[in-house]
């Protein structure tokens, strides 16, 4: 098996030359260059609003694009559409099956979509004819639970499931048009980046991964994380990401330096990161954990500056609005809030 | 081991190489350059971060303006 032994050996030498290619750049780390930056001032930040109509766990919710409204799925089986001022329920949708681990909103408003144990992706229509929501496609192919789904337009979806692959779904026909594989354990998470050519995603085999939409290939791994990353997303620019991971830390990974600049832990912190969020200018990191709770960290000092305590259980979703006016955080107490 | 299994890993090795080639490849910028990016953005913005700066009560969707109406 000699052709075997000299790939495995290639294939050292590679992640040994992008080890060192990493260190030869970097000069100076963050946390030098913020050495003169001060923390932010405690960041206390109040309940505005509580949403509850759900009977069971809230497994995920997302905002709107621009908008005050959002959607939320639990395991009663209801997708919830909400007015976040009001507090009203524009639509509460009832789903085929109730084990429901996603949810997704639409950058245009006209479509939900929603997915979990059943490995399917279920579309949603808002607007059809007869003021009826309706499943408007059902996009079956994964092999495992769909744990994330995002929108890039109403005719493309990107999905990433627990058979360890990411997928790009041509809406309007029902089929894969690409599929992202490379993940050597569950993907948990995925993130869209701000100009929709990229997505990130998140997986049990702690690494994350920088996709190319268009041509289907990985163009970045990360590791670092000792455990699974169950939640992901991107800084604002789009030029860095960060992981939230079942190891009790967050990490921030610049995209063009192609490596972990910084890391949020605290000694106090024992259990795992459900989900994360940016504020506006990415300065503040807002990251809801297994222990109720949700901390805010200052992004460039990795100092803790506050914290929403205000559930009864475990914090498994959070998102922070466009214009970046609110953070809402959904829980296994079955309530969404609305924090600012 | 079977001649299609050892196949499969050969491939599977292949793959991984080929990968690995191509995130070797990559070009990447100094870090102080990523870190000087990433807090001037923050700084630029700040401003216009509600949850960091504050939400004035006028200008808070969440919160409507206390009225006192007796009817």
């Amino acid at each position: 098996m000699g052709e075997m032994e000299k790939l495995r050996k290639e294939a050292e030498s590679l992640k040994d030359q992008i080890t060192a290619a990493r260190k030869a750049v970097q000069d100076l780390t963050l946390q030098d260059h913020t050495s003169g930056t001060s923390v932010v001032g405690r960041v206390q930040l109040k309940i505005r609003k509580t949403l509850r109509g759900h009977l069971s766990k809230i497994y995920a919710m997302h905002w709107g694009g621009d908008t005050k409204l959002c959607v939320s799925a639990s395991q009663d089986g209801k997708l919830i559409v909400w007015d976040t001022c009001t507090t009203n329920k524009v639509h509460a949708i009832p789903l085929k099956s109730s084990w429901v681990m996603t949810c997704a909103y639409a950058p245009s408003g006209n479509m939900v979509a929603c997915g979990g144990l059943d490995n399917m992706c279920s579309i949603y229509n808002l607007k059809g004819k007869d003021g009826n929501v309706k499943v408007m496609r059902e996009l079956a192919a994964h092999t495992g639970y769909l744990s994330s789904c995002r929108f890039i337009s109403d005719s493309e979806i990107i999905t990433s499931s627990g058979d360890c692959t990411c997928c790009l779904w041509d809406i309007e026909t029902g089929t894969q048009k690409t599929i992202f594989a490379g993940h050597l354990g569950d993907c948990m998470s995925l993130g869209m980046a701000p100009d929709f050519n990229t997505f990130i995603s998140g997986a049990c085999d702690f690494t994350a991964k920088l996709w190319d939409i268009r041509d289907g290939q990985c163009r970045q791994t990360f590791a670092g994380h000792e455990s699974d990353i169950n939640a992901i997303g991107f800084f604002p620019n789009g030029n860095a990401i960060i992981t939230g991971s079942d190891d009790a830390s967050l990490k921030l990974f610049d995209l063009r330096a192609d490596q972990e600049l910084m890391t949020f832990q605290d000694s106090s912190i024992m259990c795992g990161v459900t989900s994360l969020a940016p504020s506006f200018s990415g300065r503040l990191l807002l990251a809801g954990y297994d222990d109720f709770n949700c901390n805010v960290w200052d992004t460039l000092k990795a100092e803790r500056v506050g914290s929403l305590a205000g559930h009864d259980n475990r914090v498994s979703c959070m998102g922070v609005t466009g214009d970046g006016m609110a953070c809402c955080t959904g829980s296994w107490d079955s309530f969404l809030k609305i924090w600012n | 081991m079977s001649n299609n299994s050892a196949n499969n890993s050969l491939v599977l090795l292949q793959k991984t190489v080929k990968q690995l080639r191509l995130e070797a490849g990559i070009r990447r910028i100094k870090v102080s350059q990523a870190a000087a990016d990433l807090k001037t953005f923050c700084l630029l913005n700040a401003n216009k971060d509600p949850l960091l700066m504050g939400v004035p009560s006028n200008d808070n969707p969440f919160r409507p303006p206390k009225s006192c109406a007796l009817f």
